[in-house]
């Protein structure tokens, strides 16, 4: 602990303090961890007939995959588009010309500050409207994710060019590009790598929220492994949440542990000396690649 | 703007709700977030364990997931039920229970982030003038950190703010977003009912954005 901020290198005293605390913190945990498993005991939840379909494959086949299929496929059409959307926001806000840069900044920041569910539920509501009959709870998804995520994903895209040293920029105006020439050449390829932690934490965000396809009744893996598993196997509801739990953390995990690996890549690219930005809403000084608080706002 | 006018009181009695939420949620998330990120910088590796695995753990659940599992988890298989005369109550304190435990991991990020930028050297130089640990971090390390979670806590809040309309998940189904669509199944949709909501939303949200992003700038610590 001598790296730490807040505690010096225990003496022999601040040593056996520190062995009583960890003795009683650990019999604390276990205390509370047993009140939780006697609990489960009690209401029967480690009964085999509750965990027995979830060794059955028709569970795995014809519930669990179907509904990571779909919250795959909603996250993978909401993350192309709003890594578009994001691109071209957030490139729009850098613009010389007010026009451009101004009705962007303010879609970016309208779009930023809208609770997602409330602009999915508007879209779910208003396409049938618009285009007649049919199932739009996909395209209700893949929407309001890709201009959330977008219009976050376009600040990061515009910190990210921001922070290349300006003599880069001036650099490549002295040897005679032209403004489309500095951004492509110059500019993106650098930023690319300067943001693309940030980004890969603000999917992790977007993998997160396709979740909110409970409320519109799509075919995602929380819908089917929490509604539809449990009325056809009574009583597995708590089971079955902890499972799909699981899978959820996994997944995020998963992401978010490929963005700090791209952090740690970016730190050392030689590609340039800019270092790699924070993700939005998230905090200096630690890592980043791992889940912000989603819908972060930052003036 | 008919339809806004006419059902202003239910979806101000939504919006109140979801302000209610907020303040609750505010309260617990800061104090169990406190304790997280205490946990987390501790010189006990038991402590500072539990603490990682539950923030990685419900940082990387969706809230949805988190509430859905207070309601039907919790609740009516575990039988936890804070009120048994009045539903919409016992989905109140669900609702708190679920966004209190995410949000808090967020506050102990954010915490435990202003604690890290503090420079290694100012708790030496503190040692080393002979101060003692309660004065070290009175005096010098927590000042510091206090004004590096100024931002990120705004973040946090504001986050939590908006993921009060997600609530319908533990039942709780009297507020904002659930209204909307309770309006819109009966009479249509209606394009100023949103707007309604959301210029309620940008009202709440936007000055808070403003203010502690003005604060943390006026008293960043110059490095």
């Amino acid at each position: 602990m001598s790296s730490s901020v807040l505690f010096d290198t225990p003496g022999p005293r601040g040593r056996v303090r520190n062995h009583l605390i960890t003795g009683i913190s650990a019999l604390v945990l276990l205390a509370a961890l047993a009140w939780v498993l006697l609990k489960f005991n009690e209401k029967g939840q480690f009964d085999g007939k509750i965990w027995a379909p979830f060794t059955t494959q028709v569970v795995w086949v014809d519930f669990i995959l179907p509904g990571l299929v779909g919250t795959l496929t909603a996250a993978a059409l909401g993350a192309v588009f709003a890594l578009l959307f994001g691109a071209v926001f957030g490139i729009a806000r850098l613009s010389d010309h007010r026009w451009i840069r101004i009705p962007a900044a303010w879609i970016v920041e309208l779009f930023r500050a809208i609770p997602l569910l409330l602009l999915i539920f508007f879209i779910w509501f208003l396409s049938p409207d618009l285009f007649g009959g049919g199932d739009y709870a996909l395209f209700a998804i893949v929407l309001g994710l890709t201009l959330y995520n977008g219009s976050v994903l376009a600040e990061v895209v515009r910190a990210g060019i921001n922070s290349i040293p300006k003599g880069q920029s001036e650099a490549a105006y002295a040897v005679g590009l032209r403004k489309g020439g500095v951004m492509r050449l110059i500019l993106l390829p650098q930023g690319l790598t300067v943001m693309m932690p940030a980004v890969v934490s603000q999917l992790v965000v977007l993998l997160k929220d396709t979740a909110l396809g409970y409320f519109i009744v799509y075919v995602d893996l929380l819908n089917m492994g929490f509604k539809t598993l449990p009325s056809v196997y009574p009583g597995t509801k708590l089971v079955s949440a902890i499972v799909i739990g699981v899978i959820y953390i996994i997944m995020a995990m998963a992401l978010s542990a490929f963005a700090t690996w791209l952090e740690k890549r970016s730190r050392r690219s030689r590609k340039t000396t800019a270092k790699p930005i924070e993700p939005p809403g998230a905090v200096a000084g630690l890592p980043s690649g791992q889940p912000t608080p989603d819908g972060a706002v930052v003036a | 703007m008919d339809e806004l006018i006419q059902y202003g009181p239910d979806l101000a009695v939504g919006f109140l709700n979801n302000i209610k939420l907020s303040l609750v949620i505010a309260v617990f998330s800061l104090i169990v977030g406190t304790v997280l990120a205490a946990m987390r910088v501790s010189p006990t590796p038991v402590l500072r364990a539990a603490g990682t695995a539950y923030v990685n753990v419900v940082r990387n659940t969706p809230l949805t997931l988190v509430l859905a599992f207070c309601y039907l988890g919790l609740s009516d298989t575990l039988g936890l039920i804070f009120s048994t005369e009045d539903p919409l109550m016992n989905s109140f304190w669900l609702a708190v229970l679920g966004m209190s435990a995410y949000t808090a991991a967020f506050v102990c990020e954010a915490l435990r982030s202003g604690i890290n930028t503090v420079p290694l050297g100012q708790a030496e130089a503190a040692r080393a003038i002979g101060l003692t640990f309660s004065q070290s971090i009175t005096l010098v390390i927590f000042p510091q950190a206090f004004r590096a979670v100024i931002a990120p806590l705004g973040s946090v809040l504001i986050a939590m703010i908006k993921n009060t309309t997600v609530v319908a998940a533990a039942g709780y189904t009297v507020e904002s977003s659930n209204t909307m669509r309770t309006i819109f199944d009966t009479t249509g949709t209606s394009i100023p009912i949103f707007l309604g909501i959301v210029v309620s939303f940008l009202i709440l949200i936007l000055p808070i954005g403003w203010y502690t992003g003005r604060l943390a700038r006026k008293l960043a610590v110059a490095r």
